[in-house]
């Protein structure tokens, strides 16, 4: 198992360091610099020089790459272009936790809600509420997270005054953006555990356990749900990035002080040392979920060996 | 406590099944007795209804099942009338099953220990460590090497022989009064088939379980069975002692399925298959259901279906040549 996670560290490193250079490579292939304005004004040429200079952004882009890196492997990305007073470490200390907490409220909520809407439908097959829950998954699949997150504000902070409209504040301020977020994740897990919880219920081996008259409810939790589980596994590691990423929209939605907005508007404006922290950030915290996953594949299903 | 009375009785037992082309009669009256410690067969072929009939008794037909008429006595309890939660507290106590492939007999992810135990621990309400000392004790006694070791173990770790002896184990552990195996050695090689078969005649030996053996293979009927019963269509057309069945069949579907076996000690270049195939069960036929594939039949078959004859204390069988009345007919027949 040492080994295991060893090799995976080594292994996480080069992926992270593969992530790097292609943004480093894309930052730098991407028009504009930091220094242009949007509202037309131009800086006096002679401040460009010195403020590139104290960037280091005069140097040739080999320098620049080294010395990104070793901002990497310190991590120390320097202050923000854009906003100098803060560090790049500042806006990720600062936004990290929010998005954080909305991306896993979020994934408990999908994967608790979609296992549970699955394995109703399996156990009801065919009857009313599995077509309900398949409907309820066809539309949270079809539905973008945006538009149900305008809706829900629509519904029910504006028209009904139930839960706010944004802002981050405590957890009523957590429901819409966590349901708009959580939804489509949700409807495809419910989707995927309903399939194969129905090839799991008619394997030969749930026949034994009834035969050794096990309740129903043993059947279903100690025999077939751990093993429709494995398809859904392998999902939740693309999903959790989806997540991660749609947060990206919701909290500009919802205008939640995440980490997206500094993430959206870092590229839109140039701010290299932002960029390429959030970005680097950000794969991290993917490699390690995905990293988890794995450990959970194979606790969960013993003939999966990590090694 | 009565223990001349069968242990199992099942009594004219109808079973049908609902289905997208409408209802299939898939056992049509089957009578059966199986008496404490012996060994009852259930031959036939596919579809057959000998499956139906065992899944009927263990309470576990699928949903779309369902027996519209008879009884099934077992230890004094007349399990058709049963609530299902009164029905799994028989299962896996009294009743056990082994069913047909060990290859997926057994939950993948869960260690053998585990699957061997739950039974006990959950139905029997037996404390876990006295379950352990049990199981471990079952796999000894099925031929599993290093059991304590090997508790631990997943099925992947196993192989088919292995397993199927670890699901042998698994039905025997409650200390049932019935087995039911469903074809408990069709997936398996030869070889094997031959210790698992020898398995079974042992444990009958040493623990006196009763047991219904499922099987279309003639062979392990002439090894382990103590009565049989040939089933087609969906009846039973004749049973007996393995005596009366192998050297004395009156039935002519027993006589073409002994005939169709291929022997190694006579010399034969050609096979007998039964020609024809079984009725469709959608529409089952009024008469004989074996009319239409019987070399010997007459006109009363197609249309009137035969009683059964009691040819002597175990011996009997459902055919219209055994009337008194076709005795000139049998007696061409049998030259």
């Amino acid at each position: 198992m040492a080994k295991y996670i060893l090799k995976r560290f080594l292994e996480m490193l080069l992926t992270i360091w593969v992530i790097a250079t292609l943004t480093f490579v894309l930052m730098h292939a991407i028009p504009g610099s930091p220094f242009n304005t949007s509202n037309g004004k131009s800086i006096n040429a002679v401040a460009i020089k010195n403020l590139e200079a104290h960037y280091h952004l005069d140097q040739p882009l080999p320098v620049q790459y080294l010395i990104y890196l070793k901002s990497i492997i310190t991590f120390n990305y320097g202050p923000s272009i854009r906003q100098p007073t803060q560090t790049v470490n500042d806006l990720i200390g600062q936004g990290f936790p929010v998005s954080f907490e909305l991306g896993m409220w979020t994934l408990i909520v999908a994967i608790i809600s979609g296992i549970a809407l699955g394995v109703i439908a399996a156990l009801k097959h065919n009857g009313i509420i599995d077509y309900l829950a398949i409907t309820i998954a066809v539309l949270g699949i079809s539905i973008p997270n945006f538009v149900l997150a305008t809706l829900l504000i629509q519904e029910f902070a504006v028209n009904l005054e139930w839960l706010p409209v944004g802002t981050w504040q405590g957890v009523s301020y957590m429901v819409l953006p966590v349901i708009a977020l959580a939804t489509g994740p949700m409807a495809i897990i419910a989707r995927l555990i309903r399939s194969s919880m129905l090839e799991v219920l008619n394997q030969d081996y749930i026949r034994v356990a009834e035969a050794k008259g096990l309740s129903p409810v043993l059947i279903v939790f100690k025999h077939a749900l751990r093993n429709a589980l494995l398809p859904v596994v392998t999902v939740v590691g693309t999903l959790a990035a989806g997540i991660l990423t749609g947060t990206f929209v919701i909290e500009k939605i919802f205008a939640i002080p995440g980490m997206g907005k500094y993430f959206v508007d870092s590229i839109n404006s140039r701010d290299y040392p932002v960029i390429m922290g959030t970005t680097v950030f950000y794969s991290t915290v993917l490699i390690i979920l995905l990293f988890f996953v794995d450990i959970i594949y194979g606790w969960l299903d013993p003939r999966i060996k990590l090694h | 406590m009565s223990d001349q009375e069968p242990l199992l009785q099942v009594n004219h037992l109808h079973v049908t099944f609902k289905t997208h082309g409408g209802q299939v009669s898939a056992v049509r009256g089957v009578d059966f007795t199986v008496n404490r410690g012996e060994t009852l067969a259930i031959v036939g072929e596919s579809g057959c209804g000998k499956s139906v009939t065992s899944l009927s008794v263990m309470g576990l037909l699928p949903a779309s099942g369902k027996i519209t008429q008879g009884s099934i006595m077992f230890d004094h309890q007349e399990l058709t009338r049963l609530t299902k939660k009164q029905m799994r507290r028989i299962r896996g106590v009294d009743l056990s099953m082994i069913f047909q492939d060990p290859m997926t007999s057994l939950n993948p992810t869960l260690s053998i220990g585990t699957q061997m135990t739950e039974g006990l621990v959950h139905q029997n309400k037996v404390p876990r460590s006295e379950a352990r000392k049990r199981a471990v004790d079952m796999l000894k006694l099925v031929g599993i090497p290093n059991p304590e070791e090997r508790m631990k173990e997943f099925p992947y770790q196993f192989s088919g022989g292995m397993r199927q002896r670890i699901v042998i184990a698994m039905a025997l552990i409650c200390q049932p009064k019935l087995i039911i195996a469903d074809e408990p050695t069709t997936a398996l090689d030869v070889t094997i088939q031959a210790q698992i078969l020898e398995l079974f005649s042992r444990i009958q030996r040493e623990t006196g379980v009763a047991m219904i053996m499922i099987t279309h293979d003639l062979g392990i009927v002439a090894k382990i069975a103590d009565r049989i019963a040939v089933m087609y269509a969906g009846e039973i057309v004749e049973t007996g002692n393995k005596r009366d069945i192998f050297y004395h069949p009156r039935h002519p579907y027993t006589k073409a399925l002994l005939d169709s076996i291929v022997r190694i000690d006579l010399p034969s270049d050609e096979l007998h298959p039964i020609e024809g195939a079984p009725p469709d069960l959608f529409s089952p036929p009024v008469g004989c259901a074996f009319s239409d594939r019987c070399p010997f039949a007459m006109e009363v078959c197609d249309h009137v279906q035969p009683l059964t004859t009691q040819l002597d204390l175990h011996h009997r069988a459902a055919c219209w040549l055994l009337d008194k009345r076709a005795q000139a007919v049998r007696e061409t027949v049998e030259k």
